[in-house]
């Protein structure tokens, strides 16, 4: 694995300019993995969000499962969107940031019944973005941990692919295991987005290696260039 | 060119419409990222290359199905989970179960058998197990079995003891088991009334006019459309005003039939039929 990242930096310029540019309007969700170090990174990255969002922002963030959680309370009170828990069932709602509830694993799943697209002379793709978004829903279940983690990144990243195709924007962030690697990689065989926090500045850099090793086409950006990135993704239609 | 992902697409609905033709287990309406998962799991599992080669052996080959079947169902289950439900019972049912004569309890996909336990526990120490009569149902025997036999594994009673204590449990949690070698053999006596039945949520209907169902992190894994029919059913079995307990990150709210139910505590979401 060594020198690889050093050859990822070159990339990690020109990226968040020139080619993820035409890209940016078909993303239809964000799916971010983080473990050790996530918190602090996570807070730095969602830090600028305005209160209305584009599109919803799905994280699993690996936590203690025995523990009474308050994740989505802590992040509400620093950030502006709308911040819960996924619940069981409940239809993706564009607007908000999701977290994963410790003690399940957390996925999307399709629509059974999806509304038909109705086609917009204007502008097609939003509409069939609409249709997706409405019929998404979340599914939890208490399947084995996975890396010994309960959410598993890689069980959300891999239903997210499923679900929204080329129209997702997949990150690792910092984590001491390798969980999230293969989801990422489904995440790019689907034809979405698939970002990797800069291992030399990650707190922990093992999760964003075992990424990079497992999915190539991976793009590594500093959490700055993330947090850009995401902050552009979701004020795009804005003002 | 297909993806390999869009092959599986196709095959897993086609495996799910075999099993219902030919065994009539209904797994057509499950969420579908874990059903998925699962059947990866199991093609490596049963060494087949493809879900296609798999359904090939489910049809020919019953020991295959129920090979299957133990990938399909999901065990994780433990004795007093979520200790908190239990104590929203001990106080905000069983005050009311008290005032019925006789009692029917439903222990809806019981799986291994841990949760029946804990149950039976809390109503011997509330005095109700003796006019009990409890039904604990799943779809696949294999669990049933295991729950029948009331056998669990040394060492996770250490755990389930905090559990016991958290959920407001009356004595020691090892007066209810002995212990032999690395397991723990439970007190038949707990299952004196109970009645362990094959029953399908997909499939079967009301067998019994119950007060109490208890159905934990089995709805997880339905879709709406499924969830409704189980709700419905749950409905119908329930006497008025009987109760329902479901897992602590469930939501019945986005069901058609979520509003036949009150909530009697919220967060540990124990209901009421209204």
């Amino acid at each position: 694995m060594a020198g690889l990242p050093q050859k990822m930096n070159t990339q990690a310029g020109s990226v968040a300019d020139v080619s993820m540019a035409e890209r940016e309007r078909e993303i239809q969700a964000i799916v971010i993995g983080a473990s050790a170090g996530g918190i602090s990174a996570l807070m730095n990255l969602l830090a600028p969000l305005p209160e209305t969002l584009r599109i919803p922002i799905v994280i699993v963030l690996h936590v203690a499962e025995d523990k009474p959680c308050r994740l989505a309370e802590v992040f509400s009170f620093h950030i502006a969107p709308q911040v819960r828990f996924a619940e069981d069932k409940a239809f993706v709602d564009v607007g908000t940031v999701y977290f994963a509830s410790p003690g399940y694993h957390l996925s999307l799943e399709k629509g059974v019944s999806v509304e038909k697209d109705v086609s917009n002379e204007k502008d097609r793709s939003i509409e069939k973005g609409a249709a997706i978004k409405k019929s998404t829903w979340f599914s939890l279940s208490r399947e084995e941990a996975r890396y010994f983690s309960r959410p598993a990144i890689d069980f959300l990243f891999t239903s997210a692919a499923d679900v929204y195709g080329a129209a997702l924007l997949a990150v690792v962030m910092t984590g001491a295991n390798e969980d999230g690697a293969e989801g990422l990689a489904a995440v790019s065989r689907a034809g979405g987005v698939a970002i990797v926090q800069d291992p030399t500045e990650a707190e922990f850099n093992t999760m964003p290696l075992a990424a990079l090793n497992l999915c190539r086409t991976a793009r590594i950006l500093s959490l700055e260039q993330i947090r850009t990135l995401i902050y552009r993704l979701e004020t795009l239609d804005a003002g | 060119m297909r993806k390999p992902e869009a092959t599986l697409d196709i095959e897993l609905p086609l495996l799910m419409e075999a099993i219902y033709r030919k065994y009539s287990y209904d797994f057509r309406s499950y969420s579908l990222a874990s059903q998925k998962r699962r059947i990866v799991h199991a093609l490596r599992q049963m060494e087949c290359t493809s879900v296609s080669e798999l359904q090939a052996r489910v049809l020919h080959e019953p020991e295959a199905f129920h090979e299957l079947l133990q990938f399909l169902t999901i065990p994780t289950t433990e004795m007093f989970r979520d200790p908190e439900y239990f104590l929203a019972l001990r106080e905000k049912v069983v005050p009311l179960l008290r005032t019925y004569p006789s009692l029917k309890i439903w222990i809806a996909g019981c799986s291994t058998g841990e949760e029946l336990y804990a149950m039976a526990i809390l109503l011997k120490e509330e005095g109700l197990l003796a006019r009990t009569i409890l039904y604990a149902t799943d779809i696949n025997p294999v669990v049933l079995e295991k729950a029948r036999k009331g056998i669990f594994p040394l060492n996770r009673m250490r755990a389930y003891s905090m559990n016991y204590q958290a959920a407001g449990g009356k004595n020691s949690f090892s007066d209810y088991f002995t212990a032999a070698y690395d397991a723990a053999i439970f007190d038949r006596s707990l299952c004196d009334n109970v009645t362990f039945a094959d029953h399908s949520l997909a499939t079967d209907s009301v067998f019994a006019e119950t007060h109490f169902i208890s159905c934990r992190n089995v709805m997880i894994y339905f879709n709406h459309d499924l969830q409704d029919r189980a709700l419905k059913l749950f409905h119908e079995s329930l006497c008025h005003r009987g109760f329902l307990g479901l897992g602590s990150k469930e939501n019945i709210e986005f069901s058609r039939w979520g509003n036949l139910f009150d909530a009697v505590d919220k967060p540990w979401r124990v209901y009421r039929k209204k």
